[in-house]
């Protein structure tokens, strides 16, 4: 497998990094809200956020996310994961509107549309760049499975 | 706070610029270990967390991290949650995109740039 090869599995870990991102931030405000106001000078309050319970689930959710994040960098360039995890604006403008009650203005909406949009370019090419050193790599490594590939072959 | 207010814009501006300085070190950090999924074959889940731990470069990028990660806790609870992680993760998008290209000698080619514009085109709407 070509190390920019997308297959359903890499896919998939891509959905988790939307989905998890997109769950945890909504999780976060929900907490923020409930907890108040929070001024510069007592920045102590910010760290105790972290034990009220919807903070704390949203932390648990943004932990899976980076660990799908992380997986996802380790095979795909930092340009083609980010915009490729770009349905996470939808999801959040989704949850904002139906669960936090939030006002989407039409304006938002377009914004969100043209952010979707825009990055989903991305997506149709090649998910990492091909440096120089990495192409020498595979130059390297394809006389060792050539042999194997000419023999197979009737 | 309104939305298009000084104080809105500043809280985003300084989630983009942690958040981009620890995408473009994690990024790196983790081009150099490798495939996560070959070491996990190799070397089990703890081998994969070990490698990744035991990386400068990927501490350093958790550390901005955990500062843009406080800066939108802050932001969030001054202003609508439909306007902060839209704005800040898109103009993240765009700082990352040159911030690649430049640190990551990453191929930002014409397809990645017009993604790059109309980015900016929906974080310009989203301010409405």
């Amino acid at each position: 497998m070509n190390n920019s090869t997308m297959t359903f599995r890499r896919y998939l870990v891509l959905a988790m990094v939307t989905l998890t991102a997109s769950l945890g931030d909504t999780f976060l405000s929900v907490g923020a809200r409930q907890l108040g106001p929070i001024s510069l000078g007592h920045v102590d309050q910010l760290f105790a956020a972290i034990f009220n319970p919807w903070i704390a689930c949203g932390i648990v959710l943004l932990i899976g996310f980076f660990a799908s994040y992380l997986t996802a960098l380790s095979w795909a360039d930092l340009t083609y994961v980010l915009p490729a995890s770009s349905l996470g604006y939808v999801v959040i403008a989704l949850l904002s509107k139906f669960w936090l009650r939030e006002q989407l203005s039409l304006y938002r909406w377009l914004g969100i549309l043209f952010i979707t949009a825009g990055v989903g370019f991305v997506t149709r090419g090649p998910a990492l760049t091909q440096h120089a050193a990495d192409l020498e790599t595979d130059l390297e490594t394809e006389p060792e499975t050539a042999p194997e590939a000419t023999a197979a072959t009737p | 706070m309104t939305t298009g207010s000084f104080a809105t814009w500043s809280m985003i501006a300084s989630i983009v610029v942690t958040a981009t300085a620890g995408d473009v070190l994690t990024a790196s950090a983790m081009r150099t270990i490798g495939d996560l999924d070959l070491i996990r074959a190799q070397s089990g889940l703890l081998g994969a967390i070990r490698a990744v731990v035991g990386s400068g470069r990927f501490l350093a990028g958790v550390l901005c991290m955990a500062i843009s990660f406080f800066a939108l806790l802050f932001a969030l609870n001054h202003a609508d949650l439909s306007l902060i992680a839209p704005a800040s993760a898109s103009l993240t998008f765009v700082s990352n995109a040159f911030a690649a290209k430049f640190f990551l000698k990453e191929n930002v080619d014409r397809r990645r740039a017009l993604a790059a514009v109309c980015v900016c085109i929906g974080v310009a709407l989203l301010a409405h």
